[in-house]
């Protein structure tokens, strides 16, 4: 009867919605295309560009939240993506690593006397995966973004040339990375097996309205156990984190600062989206899990920091250790029976923005200091005298270091504050120990550090000199630490309607 | 109830006890590489004016009166319902008046020889943090100035410390962190359950104190995990280990500190908020506690006989008094509890002009071993004239403070804990023992060549001793103006452990 061919229907797109992804986008590929049919820019330039496409992508992250707030969480693009305040911050926090990361690199590739712009291009690009992973609402639009992000760090992670580690972390990084896309993939289809869908609202809605029939919930758990070790990998958690030290330390110091930041954070939330989203029913299942792997990466990542001797392999166990506090809050947010269950959503949110710019801040700082010591590497004892070479540097270190450990009116004390909170008020008491007691561990880490600046006698008596752009990133984030350590107050405000995750 | 709530409007008194030193501590760091006089200036007239605030503050004070007095309280972080709640009551006032009074002698009278502007921009720190801790009346506020003090505490010992410095510097931090880790859980801990009591969320200690109702098992759990903290702070024996590390390696002006002022935060932390908040659980723990407390007496007695080097024989004592200190909290007795609030102030002002007696003796010999020194009494009889009182007033000699803080604590523990008590007061002969065995060795005999040279104390010295020694003779003949003001805010605290523990 009706001979009309039905017409394939795209999805309606609200552009403006998505206009950060397409920012990121468009300085992406003029720094390429520019900036392979010119020749070579005047110094700083690319980094420049690309910090400047940063900001706006902020600015206009910015406008979205406020479109959040006055209208509510909603699904973009036929609902492959969410756009929701947890994406919207957790898009900020990204894009703001890139910022203050672009302003590094220019600084360390002056030090390293070259000037590209493909760097910077796979920087936006990294942003765009990541963004699309924190805003994902279908675990195949994630595994794009998860891909976009992964393949941007392989490359990064070996893009200095001159230096064999760095070769040696790409590689790694990627066989590694490699084998985690394949778990998370294969995690994927098996759910798909198990519930029909890949959006993450309908393997909720589809979980919940099986009650009745029997379902193949053993297909379902296998499958979000893989992509509990796909996530595993990419955020390291033990007992998936070998790569990580090599890999930080291998990788050009800017480039571990933006994969500790914005890789992490963007896997982080994608983790907690999925497992609030798609698996609340199977709470029960993936909450002892959560827990093991907590309590592993918490122990491991900080009594292992202690024994390091450099210092980008002591904070790349700091920063496993600082995952297993984010699970610490992904734990607490199993526990569905409770009323306060929504608080450790918030305080992942809060942790992951704090942690974000006081990884950034630190890793700058080990930068600038791995720069002017005679083997480019960052052993500890590149740091010896420099609090009496340059105490105002020294000291913007100290005020990250004790943020890192957790010491009040810091920033860091904030982030570790609700996400105890988070876990002691649906009764997680024994995680909540465990992570304060790890936090101590960890601390200690931080004092060598502080040692080797401020205690320790000098080897040379030259200096350590600051390049700008890296003054005002180390800037950026020492305020950000400092001002929400006093004023918490203040994103606090933010978060307090951001458990209302997109849903329709 | 709050007779002076009208002066608290007008001028925030506690506020700027807090905020001065900070403000100072900037000024300080600020000025020090351009100006290093007027830093000095800045630290001092910082240090002076908080002295100045505080002894107003004891001034105004109401004697007879157990409530919290200049109250000031304002809203800080909302959405934990967390303000910044400063308060004095008789048990906290007579620790800030010590902490005011402390720091200026300690910027006056020491010289720190190197990296000056450091060394007082984290003094001045120090100083707000201690401060900070005696006032706060919130349980957050509580914790990050309970912490915060770690870390001008870590750079002074780390900075200005002897050979030994950075490893008794990170202990100690990592010491007392590990405490407050279990506190922090204990803290949230503790307003996660008060709200189910108190149907809001707020960390104000005396809304948590008066309105939640814990069950048993979980008031000892929460009790617990305070006590872990203050154990530490105190230290309590077997917590102890960090102290003596910190103590002599820590440079003369930190060693002052952390035995006049720092320590008191365990025991005033035991008092006013493991007891006031856990009253039941506190009586359950306290066989345990007093067990803890007599064995710190007698062993912090035996090991000072035992040590060579004179520091490190004042940092054991302070083991011993501080063990009674805790013995007289939780005896729970109105005079036992008075008797350890003097007995707090009594142990800052003597122990730590014995600690600045020998940072003297350092300053002069270059060595703090007992063996080295001999006869100093023949060349430097004021010096040794000083050196007695001190030392009697950590004795405990009648007519001396610290005899009126101990008796008191005796007497009021030996109803709720006669045997403790009992083994407690050989703790008071030890410690004649030890204290007059060391002058014997250091001050009598003949004073051999190294010696013989001995500077006399200088009229600096004499004029920073004599405060002490002033504080020392008059609270020890007339306390009664000191007890009248702890006693009102005791006999209060004691009444609620009563209530609550019918």
């Amino acid at each position: 009867m009706n001979d009309q061919v039905p017409q394939f229907a795209g999805p309606v797109i609200d552009w403006f919605s998505v206009s950060p992804l397409l920012v990121l986008l468009f300085g992406a590929l003029l720094l390429l295309l520019v900036g392979s049919l010119t020749p070579q820019w005047r110094r700083g330039w690319y980094g420049l560009v690309s910090a400047l496409t940063a900001s706006v992508a902020i600015v206009l992250s910015i406008f979205l939240w406020r479109d959040v707030s006055s209208s509510g969480p909603k699904l973009l693009v036929g609902g492959a993506l969410a756009l929701d305040h947890f994406a919207v911050l957790a898009s900020i926090a990204i894009c703001s690593a890139v910022l203050l990361v672009s302003l590094v690199t220019s600084d360390y590739l002056a030090g390293e006397k070259s000037d590209m712009p493909e760097i910077y291009a796979l920087y936006l690009t990294a942003a765009i995966g990541g963004i699309v992973m924190v805003a994902a609402n279908d675990l195949i639009v994630l595994f794009l973004g998860l891909e976009t992000l992964s393949l941007s760090l392989y490359l990064l992670a070996a893009s200095n040339r001159k230096r064999a580690e760095s070769q040696e972390a790409g590689l790694k990084y990627f066989i590694l990375g490699g084998f985690a896309s394949a778990f998370f993939l294969y995690g994927v289809a098996l759910t798909y097996g198990a519930t029909g869908t890949t959006r993450l609202v309908d393997i909720n809605l589809a979980l919940n309205s099986y009650i009745t029939v029997p379902r193949n919930d053993t297909l379902l758990l296998i499958g979000v156990g893989l992509m509990l070790v796909g996530f595993g990998f990419k955020v390291s958690l033990v007992p998936f984190q070998a790569w990580t030290p090599d890999v930080y330390q291998g990788s050009p110091t800017p480039v571990t600062a933006l994969m500790a930041s914005a890789g992490k954070v963007a896997a982080l939330v994608a983790l907690v989206r999925v497992f609030v989203t798609a698996f609340p029913s199977r709470a029960d299942d993936w909450g002892p899990a959560v827990f093991v792997l907590a309590a592993l990466t918490l122990v491991v990542g900080s009594v292992v920091a202690v024994v390091q001797t450099d210092v980008k392999r002591m904070l790349a166990y700091s920063s496993i250790s600082h995952a297993g506090f984010i699970l610490v809050g992904l734990e607490a947010s199993s526990h569905r029976s409770s009323p306060d269950v929504g608080d450790g959503l918030t305080a992942i949110a809060v942790y992951v923005v704090l942690y974000a710019a006081l990884v950034v801040g630190t890793f700058s700082v080990v930068s600038v200091v791995a720069q002017n010591s005679n083997n480019g590497a960052a052993s500890l004892d590149a740091f010896k005298g420099v609090g009496k070479n340059n105490p105002v540097f020294a000291l913007a270190m100290t005020v990250l270091l004790l943020a890192q450990a957790g010491v009040p009116l810091t920033s860091g004390f904030v982030a570790k504050f609700g996400v105890i909170q988070a876990a002691i008020g649906v009764g997680s008491y024994e995680l909540a120990v465990i992570a304060m007691v790890c936090a101590v561990i960890a601390a200690f880490v931080y004092l060598r550090i502080m040692v080797s600046m401020w205690l320790s006698d000098a080897a040379s008596s030259t200096s350590v000199k600051v390049p700008l752009f890296s003054t005002i990133a180390i800037a950026i984030a020492v305020s950000v630490t400092l001002v929400i350590g006093v004023l918490p107050s203040l994103l606090l405000d933010l978060t307090s309607n951001l458990t209302q995750l997109a849903s329709k | 109830m709050i007779a002076s709530s009208a002066e608290v409007l007008n001028f925030p008194i506690l506020t700027l006890l807090v905020v001065l030193p900070v403000i100072g501590s900037i000024v300080v760091a600020l000025l020090g590489g351009s100006r290093p006089e007027w830093m000095k200036l800045a630290a001092l007239v910082s240090s002076v004016t908080t002295a100045a605030l505080s002894l107003w503050l004891l001034s105004a004070f109401k004697s007879g009166e157990a409530s919290f007095q200049f109250v000031s309280q304002h809203l800080w972080i909302s959405q934990w319902g967390i303000s910044w709640h400063l308060g004095v009551d008789g048990i906290s006032l007579f620790l800030i008046v010590l902490t005011g009074i402390l720091f200026p002698l300690v910027i006056i009278g020491i010289d720190p020889h190197h990296n000056e502007t450091s060394y007082f921009a984290w003094m001045l720190l120090l100083q707000a943090g201690v401060m900070g801790s005696f006032l706060s009346l919130d349980l957050f506020l509580f914790f990050v100035m309970f912490e915060i003090v770690l870390v001008p505490m870590y750079f002074l010992i780390g900075g200005w410390g002897y050979d030994q410095r950075v490893y008794a510097a990170t202990k100690f931090f990592l010491y007392t962190m590990a405490g407050s880790a279990f506190m922090l859980v204990g803290i949230i801990a503790t307003v996660a359950l008060a709200h189910r009591d108190l149907g809001v969320v707020t960390f104000d200690l005396v809304k948590i104190a008066e309105g939640a109702n814990f069950s048993t098992n979980a008031a000892r759990w929460l009790f617990l995990s305070f006590a872990i903290a203050f154990a530490v702070k105190v230290p309590l024996f077997p917590f102890h280990t960090w102290l003596p590390d910190a103590h002599t390696q820590a440079p003369t002006g930190g060693s002052v500190i952390l035995a006049g002022v720092l320590l008191k935060m365990g025991t005033y932390g035991f008092l006013r908020f493991g007891v006031y908040l856990f009253p039941q659980a506190a009586m359950w723990a306290r066989p345990a506690i007093f067990t803890l407390a007599v064995i710190g007496i007698i062993y912090g007695a035996i090991a000072a006989t035992m040590q060579r080097d004179l520091k490190r024989l004042v940092a054991y004592s302070s083991v011993a008094h501080l063990g009674f200190i805790v013995l007289g909290t939780f005896a729970l007795s109105s005079q036992a509890v008075t008797g350890a609030v003097m007995q707090m102030v009594n142990h800052g002002v003597s122990t730590g002009a014995l600690f600045l007696l020998v940072g003297m003796i350092y300053e002069r010999r270059h060595t703090r071993e007992i063996s080295e020194l001999r006869g100093i009494q023949h060349v430097a009889p004021i010096f040794a004239g000083v050196f007695t009182v001190v030392m009697l007033s950590s004795v405990g000699l009648p007519g001396l403070n610290g005899f009126v803080g101990e008796f008191l604590i005796l007497i009021g523990s030996f109803g709720p804990a006669r045997w403790w008590t009992v083994v407690a007061t050989v703790g008071v002969i030890l410690a004649a023992l030890y204290l007059l065995w060391a002058y014997q060795r250091v001050f009598h005999g003949e004073p051999d060549e190294a010696n013989s040279t001995f500077k006399e104390i200088t009229i600096r010295e004499g004029l920073l001793m004599s405060v002490f020694v002033a504080i020392i003779v008059v609270s020890g003949i007339y306390p009664k103006p000191i007890l009248d003001r702890i006693e009102p805010s005791v006999a209060a605290l004691i009444e609620h452990v009563e209530g609550q523990t019918k």
